[in-house]
C-alpha cells in the first residue's frame, strides 16, 4: 500500500506498524518522533499504531540549529 | 566556571553561562572542537524531517553526548502558534525533555519574533509542562508577560539572528534584567567577544550564540573567545563597575611630587 512519508509517496507493507516501520526504513528509535496524519505517536504506541493506505507520516530528528 | 556562580533553569543547574547553537559548522569533527573550547553545557538544536531517501548523513546526536550537553530543541522556522506548538511536541518526543527554546518567527528579513503569536504558543507549552525558554524581542513589557505566562526564562535578542551587530539596545536589554524574576538570556546578535561581554555586564544570566562563532573564520578559536568574554563580563558584573564620569581622577598621589 501507499503512504506519504515526509512528503514522500512510499510503498510499506499492508498494516505495517509505525515500529515495523522504523525498523524498515533503519532509523535509530530513540532519536526520531512520529507524527501520524498530524498526531504524535509516542514512542510506547509505536507497536500498535499500524498505517493504512494514505496515511501521512512525518518522522523528524534533531539538526543543527541555533 | 566561576565558583559557586551557577545558572538555574527549571532545578538544572548550569555552570556555563554560554549557550552554543549546532547550525552552520563545516563538519561535526569542527563542532565538536568548539564545543570544548566554549566549556559550553547547553546546546541548541533545530527539529526537522529526516531524509528518507539519503540515510548518509551522521546523525547529529552521534556526536552529542546527552549526559554532558543540556539539549535544547528550538522551534525555529515557525511562523505561527499553531506550527511552534507542533514542532516542540515533536521535539519532546524525540528527545526526551521538556525544554524548548520557543521561537515564532514574524518577519522573514529580519527574523523578529512575533509578540502575539509567541505569547499564545508560550501559554498552551507551559500548560502541557514544556519549560518555556522563548526568543523574543528586547522589550520588557513582552518579556514580563511571557515571565507571568510561566516561562522558565526570557531571551531577548541583542540583534537580528546571525547580525553579528551586537547588543543593539542594552538600556532595554537592562531594564528586562532590572525587573526580571527568571533569568535572562541574551539570544541572538552576538558578533564578537566583546558583544558578548557587554550581555554579561549589563547581568545577564547568560548568552546564546550561534552564528557568531560558527560563522567565524577559525569556529574553535572564536568558541574560546566567547567562553571567556562570558566568563569576563560576568565577573566584572560581579564585581562592580567603577562608575562612568566625564573628567579625570588621577590613580597616582599628588603628594610627594618633587619640587619645583
Amino acid at each position: 500500500m501507499q503512504v506519504t512519508i515526509n512528503g514522500e509517496t512510499t510503498s510499506v507493507p499492508d498494516s505495517v506498524s509505525i515500529a515495523e516501520l522504523v525498523g524498515i526504513l533503519d532509523l535509530k528509535k530513540e532519536r526520531v518522533a512520529v507524527e501520524l496524519n498530524r498526531g504524535i505517536v509516542s514512542r510506547k504506541e509505536w507497536e500498535e499504531v499500524l498505517l493504512k493506505s494514505g496515511d501521512k507520516v512525518e518522522i523528524v530528528h534533531f539538526v543543527g540549529g541555533g | 566556571m566561576i565558583e559557586n556562580d551557577f545558572l538555574e533553569i527549571a532545578g538544572r543547574k548550569i555552570h556555563s553561562r554560554l549557550f552554543v547553537g549546532t547550525g552552520k559548522y563545516a563538519s561535526i569533527q569542527q563542532m565538536k572542537g568548539a564545543f570544548e573550547a566554549s566549556g559550553a553545557e547547553v546546546v541548541t538544536v533545530a527539529v526537522r524531517r529526516i531524509n528518507i531517501s539519503d540515510r548518509s548523513r551522521e546523525s547529529l546526536l552521534d556526536a552529542i553526548d546527552p549526559k554532558k550537553f543540556i539539549l535544547l530543541p528550538n522551534t525555529a522556522g515557525c511562523y505561527n502558534a499553531e506550527d511552534a506548538i507542533r514542532y516542540a511536541r515533536l521535539a519532546r518526543e524525540a528527545g526526551l525533555s521538556d525544554w524548548i527554546k520557543l521561537e515564532v518567527i514574524g518577519d522573514e528579513k529580519t527574523l523578529y519574533p512575533d509578540n502575539e503569536a509567541l505569547l499564545e504558543a508560550t501559554r498552551v507549552l507551559v500548560k502541557e509542562g514544556f519549560v518555556v525558554l522563548p526568543y523574543t524581542n528586547d522589550d520588557p513589557v513582552t518579556a514580563r508577560k511571557l515571565e507571568d505566562l510561566g516561562a522558565a526564562a526570557v531571551m531577548p535578542l541583542g540583534a537580528p539572528i546571525g547580525s553579528g551587530l551586537g547588543i543593539q539596545n542594552p538600556n532595554n536589554i537592562r531594564i528586562i534584567k532590572e525587573m526580571a524574576r527568571v533569568p535572562v538570556i541574551v539570544d541572538a546578535g552576538v558578533g564578537t567577544a566583546s558583544d558578548a561581554a557587554v550581555a554579561m555586564e549589563l547581568g545577564c544570566d547568560a548568552v546564546l550564540m550561534n552564528t557568531g562563532i560558527a560563522g567565524a573564520q577559525d569556529p574553535v578559536r572564536m568558541a574560546e573567545a566567547m567562553g571567556l568574554a562570558v566568563k569576563a563580563g560576568r565577573l566584572a558584573y560581579l564585581a562592580g563597575r567603577i562608575p562612568k564620569k566625564s573628567y579625570a581622577t588621577a590613580s597616582s598621589p599628588t603628594e610627594g611630587m618633587l619640587a619645583k
